[in-house]
């Protein structure tokens, strides 16, 4: 065993490495992107010169721009360099559904005749007019379910997610009874944590069955997608559960199955805690009624910024290579060796975050639904 | 502030696929593996108690296999012990019938010698009263070979016997 675990950390620390390299080559390209855009106004072969502004010719490596752009969602997913996917656009208004490739606007370029115009303005779909002006309550009255950047990894995380578990599954109705193999023996740990850790002792023997198959959904979800968010590569690099609307759509299912298995016992204990004077009731109940909320939103906001927080770091750390190049290319060189060994070890931390937050998710998520059906089995206390 | 607000597409997207991810691994991966692992935990567990069940019945085979041989052990010693006795009383039996025999024989013995002893002591005595006899006839007839003596004989015992 201990000789497994030994390739495991070589194989790790090489995947790292080379996490690491393409994680600046993709910067790189980033980067390359920008200034061919700011070149676009001298070159004549470009066809969207018309409906771009004039840039200053030198502009300044920008990396509040370049994280920003990197962690928040996108119409195409930027692959490397030039080349990017479109991905489809679905728009749903009064006048019914529109949907065409995000390519049709041209990185923002273009307008997109459907039954409204539509533009992307600062990352954003809005409605036009033929003059490219927006029309603020056509905007607000659109519906956006585009297949976004974010979409489309949650989809390949999806995937992967159904890909693993039903060849896993295959694998238990192979062999019954026997030894775990292969995939399995990597899985089947991680089951019997979420299982015996999480949902039995938060919920309790009795009543976790109930909740263990969102739980260890949520687990894998979580835990999947922040591993693919650490890939720099096409399927990975969305920043999908550091993203917030990923982060409150779980915390409020968390919310609305807390709130739906709450017994009499877990009302009570809310509206008015047994045993507690009127006085301190006043005081108290309100404060467990806020408490309702803030559970899953305090569970929003721990994933939604641990994912991001870990996303910036290591973009920043890239950025700190070409704000010094920008100065001096050999400093550049120097900043980098050191950028380098800080994002390894970054990665190293993202790794076991990327773990915690989905344990700490689920643990939270198993303690509240442990809490909403916990039994009256403390009488003598009040 | 871009970043914190909720975009809704994402959100009809993640509740849409979570929602059918969800359904499709409980159907198909959760319950049919967790109930494998519980099966295989199950037959571990009863696989486990059985082996304990065996040791147990082994341990119990062996203490009743030892109380046997000590119970043989003991009837061995009892059959020994009885068959100690038994040759003892017969030893002493056939010591004490020994005994009895000689005692017996040597009474009979006793018996024949003193009946022998008695034949002799009376055939002595008869021998003896024939002897005496005899010498008293030869006494007698020397006595009484003169005429002399004759008187002197008949004087004698005249006057022993006195007349009262």
């Amino acid at each position: 065993m201990p000789n497994k675990y030994k390739q495991f950390g070589v194989f790790s620390a090489v995947a790292l490495s080379i996490l690491v390299l393409l994680l600046s080559f993709n910067v790189s390209f980033a980067e390359n992107t920008d200034s061919t855009h700011t070149e676009y106004p001298e070159g004549e072969t470009e066809s969207q010169v018309n409906t771009h502004e004039v840039a200053p010719e030198n502009e300044k490596f920008n990396a509040g721009k370049l994280i920003i752009e990197h962690i928040s969602d996108a119409y195409d997913w930027h692959i490397a360099g030039h080349i990017a996917i479109p991905l489809p656009v679905i728009l749903y208004s009064d006048k019914g559904f529109d949907i065409f490739m995000s390519s049709a606007f041209e990185h923002g370029h273009a307008i997109y005749k459907g039954k409204q115009n539509y533009a992307l303005k600062e990352g954003h779909i809005k409605v036009v007019n033929d003059n490219g002006e927006e029309n603020e309550e056509a905007t607000s009255q659109l519906w956006d379910i585009s297949i976004t950047k974010n979409v489309a990894s949650l989809f390949v995380s999806l995937a992967l997610m159904l890909w693993i578990f039903l060849t896993v599954a295959k694998a238990y109705a192979r062999n019954p009874g026997k030894a775990p193999k292969g995939l399995q023996s990597w899985v089947e740990p991680m089951i019997i944590f979420v299982r015996d850790d999480i949902a039995i002792s938060a919920i309790g023997e009795k009543k976790y069955k109930k909740y263990l198959p969102f739980l260890l959904t949520a687990f894998f979800f979580i835990w999947i997608n922040n591993l693919m968010g650490l890939i720099p590569l096409a399927p990975g690099g969305a920043n999908v559960t550091g993203n917030i609307a990923i982060a409150m759509t779980l915390a409020i299912i968390v919310f609305v199955i807390t709130v739906f298995s709450g017994n009499k016992n877990y009302w009570r204990h809310i509206v008015a805690m047994p045993g507690v004077p009127v006085g301190v009731l006043a005081l108290l109940t309100p404060i467990e009624i806020i408490g309702v909320f803030l559970k899953p939103f305090v569970l929003m906001i721990r994933l939604f910024a641990n994912i991001l927080a870990g996303h910036i770091i290591a973009l920043s750390f890239f950025s700190l290579i070409f704000i010094f190049a920008e100065m001096n290319t050999g400093l550049g060189f120097g900043v980098s060796i050191l950028s380098i060994a800080f994002t390894v070890f970054m990665g190293m931390l993202e790794l076991l975050v990327a773990f915690l937050q989905a344990y700490v998710f689920t643990l939270l998520a198993a303690m509240y639904f442990g809490s909403a059906v916990e039994e009256h089995h403390h009488e003598e206390h009040h | 502030m871009e970043l914190v607000k909720p975009a809704f597409g994402l959100i009809f997207w993640m509740c849409v696929s979570f929602g059918i991810i969800v359904f499709i691994l409980k159907k198909f991966a959760w319950t049919p593996i967790l109930t494998m692992i519980k099966e295989r935990e199950e037959s571990i567990e009863n696989a486990l108690g059985a082996a304990e069940k065996a040791r147990l019945e082994m341990a119990s085979l062996k203490s009743s296999n030892e109380k046997i041989l000590a119970e043989a052990r003991l009837e061995r010693d009892v059959i020994l012990k009885e068959a100690h006795e038994i040759k003892d009383s017969i030893v002493n039996e056939a010591k004490s019938k020994a005994t009895q025999e000689s005692d017996k024989i040597i009474s009979s013995a006793r018996e024949t010698i003193n009946n022998e002893k008695m034949a002799a002591i009376t055939e002595l005595k008869n021998q003896v009263a024939t002897l005496s006899i005899e010498i008293a006839e030869k006494i007698l007839k020397s006595e009484l070979s003169n005429n002399d003596k004759q008187k002197t004989l008949v004087k004698s015992m005249l006057e022993d016997v006195k007349l009262n």
